[in-house]
């Protein structure tokens, strides 16, 4: 099991979607990627996309400010 | 907000479908086209694309001005229309400096661009497809576009693909 890190606190719709999409797509099963995202569209739809898709959201966390964390499973 | 909402009640749905017909070559349509198209992809869709007509313009190969197709009318035609790095804006196109400015502004402002949404697209596998009808009378082959291009289809089995979703037409 590997921990993988992304930042889309800089991305914009629909990138934010699309990288996690793509990074959680090169993980094997089991694998966690740890996404901190913006508060707003990206926190209300990111964890819910990944959740739709069959991902398992184990930790949605604030962290400073407007960023939060959140840690899904494949 | 409280986070532990989030979390709660996220079930797998059944696999929604987004098909979308690509008929304008505008390089601002084009971004509406792709952002819905990886949008949709990134957050579980089956995402179809249907190129036709000045749509065809953005899978060809040679993405700026090429002498492309079969004859002299057509070669003319795909040197005048260009690939997706000459497409121009649907309004203000300025003899083409508006989609420099555009694409400029696009990368200052951290969006991204047409040629990233076409990037993300090919890697978040989204159907693309070419219409049979415009690519004859444009003179194009299957091997003029890039090779993501699934399939070339007539109508028929584009209603066949794109039952049971939605639709757009761009």
């Amino acid at each position: 099991m590997s921990i993988v890190k992304l930042d889309i606190t800089k991305e914009h719709c629909p990138m934010t979607f699309v990288k996690t999409k793509i990074a959680l797509s090169k993980l094997n099963s089991g694998d966690i990627l740890e996404v901190l995202l913006l508060e707003g569209e990206p926190l209300q739809n990111v964890p819910k996309s990944s959740a739709e898709q069959g991902y398992k959201v184990l930790e949605v966390s604030h962290v400073e400010g407007q960023v939060h964390k959140i840690r899904i499973e494949k | 907000m409280d986070t532990s909402d989030i979390i709660v009640a996220l079930q797998p749905k059944e696999q929604k479908k987004l098909s979308i017909i690509s008929f304008s070559g505008d390089f601002d349509k084009l971004v509406a086209t792709f952002t819905l198209a990886t949008g949709a992809a990134a957050t579980g869709y089956e995402v179809n694309i249907f190129f036709t007509f000045w749509g065809l313009d953005a899978i060809k190969q040679k993405q700026g001005r090429a002498f492309v197709g079969k004859g002299f009318l057509s070669k003319a035609f795909g040197f005048l229309m260009g690939g997706l790095r000459s497409a121009p804006v649907s309004r203000l196109n300025f003899c083409g400096i508006s989609p420099k400015i555009f694409r400029y502004l696009m990368r200052k402002k951290n969006v991204a661009t047409l040629e990233e949404l076409v990037e993300a697209a090919k890697a978040l596998e989204v159907n693309m497809y070419a219409c049979e009808m415009a690519m004859h009378i444009l003179g194009l082959q299957k091997s003029d576009f890039i090779h993501e291009v699934k399939d070339v289809l007539g109508v028929a089995t584009f209603l066949d693909i794109s039952e049971g979703g939605r639709t757009l037409f761009i």
